[in-house]
């Protein structure tokens, strides 16, 4: 059923909240961030909390979301008790620069801001706007413009912190950055975060963005994210989604790129409540190289809806979609993608694929790879399915002598198998092979403790043959 | 070669619409605008029962309610309902019995199209109904069609002797209130083609009406009914040209297709409406409702559609997979150039067990034009081992024109496979290469080409339509590239 209200209390604790906590929002804000958010504030009191009356929320229902109640928090100190809890959560043998976020706030062991051997800045997003202005002058909210969704104007009108990273020109980060993004609170909380990430000229970054929860309280997170790839610039973009299934995470990433930039970005949602991802993805320059992949594996009441939009603003470019998902129980999945190429984008090769395999008659899928094109010289191309494991390839596998659980098991795995193998990261593919083989099985759920295993990752899974049935 | 396409586009956007004249004949019309008394007016004036009245009246009431829809990507200056005739139909001197009773006008009007009435009927053994402006000027056939207990005849008609079939079906696929502009012709449709083909029987010959709009202001709204019976087959054609004006007219048809247990029935269109002139100035807004139902198991409907005229088209033929093994198709090439915008498609609606559709769309822009496929494949919950392929594909002639793809997928049925494909190119440089090297003009392998690129879907159409399809095509597209 589509609702009709869309003036939720929700709405309006939000717009007095921002009154009332105006000092807390403002705080250490240039007068022009002020601007912006007061901007933002307007735009959202016009546009509201988004609803299945827009044609790009149609597949999904946040009615019962946004009827909940949920703590606000405008302070930092509320929120943060544990910080060490949130350290452990590693992927073993990555040698990576660990920064993590909890309940929306950056949290640190020594600075909050901190400028590594080789120029690049990493720290809180609030201490940035602080000690960086010119950066935020010309970067912030710049892309993730407020017309979008309510949920877009709502993060800039309030979101306080979250991560920020610059790569100056030239440099090359050796070790990856990895984000963890955790929510770990007793009561429901409503949470938002903003990060910027900058690549200068010739920049390359690897990014490893997990979102995680310790408890099974509800949340509802909406993040924004502004990621700006200046010229030749690389960008490797990991997103890992596993979190209860009470959280409903409004995620909102807007890539810009100029000549000759390079992104890749993966999503794998493992588990979630409700999961959104707003990819937007502009290519404001020539020779660029965008790579879009999803893996999805939904059960139980899951709802994902992955929204792609790519841009093509400019000629020669390519970019390339492919999203894969397992449904199952009555799990909903969306695809939405969109690329439109403009006039003048002459050469663009632009491809969208979205796969999808229903295991139950109540699990539901709604694909819509769209494309709108307005230059000839271009090749687009996007193919959709929706089907069930190959009953050849079944066959196969049982006449075989392989028992009919570990034979789908194992075509399930190499469905998703395509997705993990673009992942170039060494010890994060074998990582998500793990997780994907665990969740296959439905052995991954967000325990108590830890989302990731930390404390046995030298146990690796394997498919086992039980050789009794046979 | 830039030159050689620039001569060719030209070529192209100069080549004239060939359907543009006007005919002087004596009009019975209804006053303009839009209100109850004018949907009175038509019903008086068709001397109709009073459950075509109620139904009428309860469409313009509903319709009173609406909004016109926006979510098309389609551009056009709002339309003023009120400036439009809704009813126009050439006077009639008496009843007619035989074509040679016929206004010498219309046959000449009929014969300049390429349709004589007379000619078909003796060679081609095609019955024809043809309808200018909104009314049904003479349905060929009808006698030898009888003897099979098959009725093709006038709407009009059909509401006067057969009224307990078309309160059975009329509205019963596409309801009074299904969409603004559907319920717009519920209130004033004028006329349009009834067809009935009883139990067993398979229509021996291809039953086509010929849509004409001739007068100045008017819309037309006609209404065409088509129930296939147990085991029947029959296979339909729909053609339709409008004079040159430089205002829009409108259009707003509405096509009802009922199939029981294991019949078939075949709807193909070639639909040349005046597209306006190659600055986008006047031609016809085609705002068209169609919609089959495989009401009975084993039962097919398929539609085959050539889109080459109007200003803008609106239409997404339908496919109700209701009986288990049912089977629904959909081949359309839509053709733009110029300003012409095209919004078009399917929908196929997978209810029973064992259904199967196929949806395969070519589009071609060029010129300024914009063509965009919007379709729907839903498997709903009940509707196991349904099968759906899709294909859509598009070419770009030029670099002003646009081309767009929304497919909607919906499945909640986890044994059935949906297929979805879609590209969108100009003519490949290769094969234009290799044609050329072997001695084929830039023109005739381009023509080559794009017929080739059709010829999957002009294949699906009757032989007689194809050939008009196919002279079609090479005048709207005729070597025409970017």
């Amino acid at each position: 059923m589509r609702s009709d209200t869309t003036d939720f209390p929700l709405k309006n604790t939000l717009i007095n909240n921002f009154v009332e906590h105006g000092k807390d929002i403002f705080t250490n804000n240039k007068e022009s961030i002020i601007d912006i958010r007061k901007q933002a504030y307007t735009k959202f009191i016009e546009q509201g909390l988004p609803t299945q009356k827009l044609e790009a929320w149609r597949n999904t229902d946040l009615t019962a979301v946004y009827n909940e109640e949920y703590d606000h928090y405008y302070t930092q100190s509320n929120v943060i008790k544990d910080i060490d809890s949130v350290f452990q959560c590693n992927i073993p043998h990555l040698n990576t620069t660990m920064i993590a976020l909890l309940n929306g706030w950056y949290v640190y062991k020594d600075v909050p801001l901190k400028t590594m051997a080789d120029g690049t800045i990493i720290g809180s997003l609030a201490e940035a706007m602080k000690v960086y202005p010119e950066i935020f002058d010309k970067y912030y909210a710049k892309y993730a413009t407020s017309k979008d969704d309510g949920f877009i104007a709502l993060n800039t009108a309030m979101a306080q912190d979250g991560f920020f990273i610059y790569v100056p020109d030239n440099v090359q980060v050796k070790k990856p950055i990895q984000i963890v993004n955790v929510i770990d609170y007793d009561k429901n909380i409503f949470l938002q975060t903003r990060n910027l990430i900058v690549l200068g000229k010739n920049a390359e970054l690897t990014l490893v963005h997990c979102d995680d929860s310790y408890n099974h309280q509800k949340c509802l997170c909406n993040t924004v994210s502004e990621i700006v790839q200046d010229e030749n610039s690389y960008l490797d973009h990991y997103k890992m989604q596993n979190v209860n299934n009470n959280s409903t995470l409004i995620n909102s990433s807007y890539f810009y790129m100029k000549n000759n930039a390079r992104l890749t970005t993966n999503g794998m949602s493992l588990n979630g409540g409700i999961l959104r991802n707003n990819n937007h993805i502009t290519i404001d320059g020539e020779g660029c190289e965008t790579n879009v992949y999803g893996l999805y594996l939904m059960d139980k009441k899951q709802h994902i809806d992955n929204q792609v939009f790519i841009d093509h603003a400019k000629p020669n470019s390519l970019s390339n979609e492919l999203f894969k998902g397992i449904m199952d129980d009555t799990a909903s999945g969306v695809f939405n993608g969109h690329v439109l190429v403009r006039r003048d984008a002459q050469k663009t090769n632009a491809f969208q694929r979205n796969k999808n395999i229903l295991l139950t008659d109540k699990a539901k899928v709604n694909s819509k790879p769209f494309l709108e094109i307005y230059a000839d010289d271009v090749k687009c191309s996007h193919g959709a399915t929706v089907g069930q494991l190959d009953t050849e390839a079944m066959f196969y596998i049982r006449s075989r002598g392989i028992s009919e659980d570990s034979a789908r098991m194992l075509l399930m795995y190499a469905f998703c198998d395509e997705i993990i193998q673009k992942i170039t990261v060494e010890p994060l593919k074998h990582r998500l092979e793990d997780m994907v083989k665990k969740r296959l099985r439905g052995e991954l759920s967000v325990c108590a403790q830890c989302v990731l295993h930390c404390s046995h990752p030298e146990k690796e899974y394997n498919f086992e043959i039980d050789l009794s049935k046979i | 070669m830039a030159t050689d396409n620039n001569n060719i586009i030209n070529e192209v956007t100069n080549s004239e619409y060939k359907y543009g004249f006007v005919t002087d004949i004596e009009m019975d019309q209804a006053p303009m605008g839009l209100s109850e008394d004018t949907v009175r007016f038509i019903s008086a004036k068709k001397n109709e029962p009073e459950f075509m009245l109620e139904f009428r009246l309860k469409a313009y009431r509903k319709w009173l309610e609406m909004e016109e829809p926006t979510w098309a990507h389609l551009h056009h200056p709002p339309i003023n309902y009120q400036d439009i005739i809704f009813y126009a139909a050439p006077k009639p001197k008496k009843e007619l019995a035989s074509l040679d009773e016929v206004d010498p006008q219309l046959i000449e009007t009929f014969n300049k199209l390429g349709i004589s009435l007379e000619e078909q009927k003796k060679l081609s053994g095609v019955a024809v109904d043809a309808v200018i402006d909104s009314v049904s000027v003479k349905t060929t056939f009808t006698e030898t069609l009888s003897k099979y207990g098959i009725i093709f005849c006038s709407f009009s008609e059909a509401v006067q002797n057969h009224p307990d079939l078309i309160k059975k079906y009329m509205g019963s696929v596409v309801p009074y209130s299904d969409n603004y502009f559907a319920t717009l012709n519920s209130a004033v449709f004028s006329d349009g083609s009834f067809c009935f083909i009883p139990k067993g029987v398979r229509c021996p010959i291809e039953l086509s009406t010929y849509f004409r709009i001739n007068a100045a202001n008017t819309g037309q709204f006609e209404r065409t009914l088509i129930i296939a019976e147990e085991g029947a087959y029959v296979s339909y054609m729909e053609g339709c040209t409008a004079p040159q004006r430089d205002e829009n007219q409108l259009h707003a048809a509405i096509v009802e297709i009922v199939a029981l247990q294991d019949a078939e029935v075949k709807y193909s269109t070639v639909q040349n409406w005046y597209p306006g002139n190659k600055k986008g100035e006047g031609g016809i807004y085609n705002f068209v409702t169609k919609r089959g139902i495989c009401k009975g198991s084993n039962s097919k409907i398929s539609w085959t559609q050539v889109e080459t005229g109007s200003a803008i088209t609106w239409k997404y033929p339908s496919v109700i997979l209701l009986g288990d093994n049912s089977v629904g198709e959909f081949y359309s090439v839509a053709v733009t150039n110029n300003y012409q915008q095209a919004d078009t498609g399917s929908k196929m609606i997978h209810l029973g067990k064992n259904t199967k559709s196929t949806i395969i769309s070519k589009g071609i822009s060029a010129g300024f034009s914009e063509n965009s496929y919007r379709g729907l494949v839903k498997i709903s919950k009940n509707a196991t081992n349904s099968r759906n392929y899709s294909q859509c594909d598009s070419l770009l002639m030029g670099d002003k024109c646009g081309a767009h793809t929304w497919p909607y997928i919906r499945t909640e049925n986890s044994s059935s496979i949906v297929e979805h494909e879609a590209t969108t190119s100009k003519i490949s440089e290769d094969q234009l290469f290799y044609c050329q090297q072997r001695g084929i003009s830039t023109e005739s392998a381009i023509g080559l080409i794009v017929n080739g690129y059709a010829k999957e879907v002009l294949n699906k159409l009757p032989m007689e339509f194809a050939v008009e399809a196919q002279k079609l095509l090479s005048i709207s597209l005729e070597g025409s590239v970017g």
